[in-house]
């Protein structure tokens, strides 16, 4: 399998607290990742310096390498809008804009990216729509706000608007998190469904979910990567000690 | 604890309810006293002739104040046309982009603005619009309210724009989105309810402002619609109208003050309206 990313040595900072030491780990095309790890360790920072979102918080540092496809996202001539519209985000609490409706959430990245003709438009919010699972739920209040959705819904459509932008690489910061067993589970499902197209990169602080659809996962802790291996490797094999306690639940 | 306090707590307790109630009413009272007197003595001025003629010399019944109503709109037009793009415009740098000193500054500058009496608002524009231009005019009385209206919106945006939790930015901008379409199209978007109610009460109180126009806007007792010409409005009639020995130019004022609070009333009204809406933050 091909190298999506190939990340190199990287370091973040939040002024002068250090959150992520030297990662350096290499994710697979198509495949599923899992960043797993106790709170704290480093894993929203780690995702958010994947697509540059982590320097838009005030006084925020990275240094290090991260090869897209070869290409360095941190070089001086690239442009942070468009790594960021080959490398999407699912946030960790559902974040739909409130005074959108449905719709409207879902085309605001083609839109304001530059997508002018209707009918192009509806055709990508109804795809996006389904491959998120979602379309069957909303489709007869599309203009309703984005806000009377549930919680599971909110964050499936959060997915629906990330992939709506056709990404190449698709981050998800603990997508299911806030949400109940069932919704969980609905977004479990619909990683699998989805995993052929894209490359996911997924934070989780549930092993069984890291376990369940990952196919490589990197443990973190106090800002290192502790162990990256594939995901049976790591959790019927692992190599250090400190991950072989944190999967048995001995801390964290 | 013992029962005697309780009952000592019980009583303070009812007597601060009821200094509170009586205070609110009070506050309720003011408002509507000062409603029930202007309609029960501007209503008997109104009528059809009273919002399309041109005001009579005293002695001559009928006649209406036409030019002093058009007159106040083409002012707050002027006003608004300035200080509603640039207030919001300085409320975005201050909330997206005002990191350093001199947002710092343009923040502390607006606030003393906001605190300027109205007449030294006058004055400014009579300086800087009025002896430059070598008379009075429309639009020198546009100057004056947009230097009040300026900071009210300023500082309202800003507040607004900073209630769009950051989140909504990252998640714009994890979608590729230029910052400055995040800017207008996400976060504005977002708060536009909160501050289009902020400019409507911005624009209802400069509305009802008298000092500053008198020398700037000054009078015309006939219709223009020339912002290099003197305009009546509203506010300087009634404070002219009021103050004269004539008793028919005294009803002319308590109708005009009807008409001027009852547009105030309507959008104070229609900007709760607007905060109703189902899109709301
Ligand atoms: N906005 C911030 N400002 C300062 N420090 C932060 C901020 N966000 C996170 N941190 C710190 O960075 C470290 C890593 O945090 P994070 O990446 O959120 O961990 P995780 O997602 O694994 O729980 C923590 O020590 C946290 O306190
Ligand atoms: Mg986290």
């Amino acid at each position: 399998m091909a190298k999506k990313l190939v990340i190199e040595h990287l370091n973040a900072w939040f002024g002068a607290v250090q959150a992520i030491r030297d990662i350096t780990i290499d994710i697979e095309e198509n495949g599923v990742t899992a960043v797993i790890g106790p709170s704290g360790c480093g894993k929203t920072t780690f995702v958010r310096c994947l697509n540059r979102i982590h320097e838009v918080v005030d006084n925020a540092m990275v240094s290090g390498r991260v090869m897209l496809d070869g290409v360095d996202i941190y070089s001086k001539t690239s442009d942070p809008v468009l790594v960021r519209r080959r490398i999407g985000m699912v946030f960790q609490k559902p974040n739909p804009f409130p005074t959108m409706s449905i719709f409207e959430n879902v085309a605001a990245g083609v839109k304001l990216n530059g997508v002018r003709r209707k009918d192009r438009i509806a055709d990508t919010v109804e795809r996006s729509l389904k491959s998120a699972a979602l379309w069957e739920e909303v489709k007869d209040k599309l203009h309703k706000p984005a806000t009377t959705l549930s919680g599971g819904q909110q964050q499936r459509l959060c997915i629906a608007r990330t992939i709506a932008i056709e990404p190449e690489v698709v981050l998800m910061d603990e997508p299911a998190s806030a949400l109940d067993p069932i919704s969980t589970a609905r977004i479990e499902e619909l990683i699998q469904q989805i995993k052929e197209r894209y490359t996911i990169v997924i934070v989780t602080h549930n092993m069984q979910q890291a376990a369940r659809v990952s196919d490589y996962t990197g443990f973190f802790l106090l800002g290192e990567l502790i162990e990256f291996d594939r995901t049976s490797d790591i959790f019927t094999n692992p190599r250090d000690k400190r991950t072989e306690d944190y999967i048995t639940g001995r801390f964290g | 604890m013992s029962s005697l306090s309780y009952l000592r707590r019980r009583a303070i307790n009812g007597l601060m309810l009821v200094l509170s109630y009586g205070s609110a009413l009070l506050g309720v009272a003011m408002l509507l006293l000062i409603l029930l007197y202007t309609v029960g003595r501007g209503a008997a001025a109104i009528n059809w002739d009273f919002f399309v003629r041109l005001p009579r010399p005293p002695g001559e019944t009928g006649g209406g104040i036409a030019n002093a109503i058009v007159g106040s709109f083409i002012v707050v037009g002027v006003a608004s046309a300035m200080a509603i793009p640039v207030g919001i415009m300085a409320g975005i740098y201050l909330s997206e982009f005002g990191r350093g000193r001199f947002a710092s500054v343009v923040r502390y500058f607006a606030d003393v603005l906001n605190g300027i009496p109205s007449i030294v608002a006058g004055i400014v524009a009579y300086a800087i619009v009025v002896l430059p231009m070598h008379g009075f005019s429309a639009f020198s009385g546009g100057v004056a309210l947009a230097i009040l209206m300026l900071p009210i919106i300023t500082r309202t945006s800003e507040e607004l724009l900073k209630t769009v939790p950051g989140t909504i930015r990252e998640a714009a901008l994890a979608l590729g989105i230029p910052q400055w379409k995040v800017t207008i199209f996400v976060v504005l978007r977002t708060a536009l309810t909160g501050i289009i109610t902020g400019v409507m009460l911005a624009v209802a109180r400069v509305g009802g402002e008298t000092a500053p126009l008198l020398f700037t806007a000054f009078n015309n007792s006939f219709l223009s619609l020339r912002l290099d010409q003197p305009i009546s409005t509203m506010t300087v009639l009634i404070y002219n109208y009021a103050s004269s020995p004539y008793r028919d130019w005294n009803e002319i004022a308590w109708g005009a003050a009807f008409v001027l609070i009852a547009i105030v009333l309507i959008v104070n009204v229609v900007s709760k309206l607007f905060t109703k809406t189902k899109y709301a933050l």
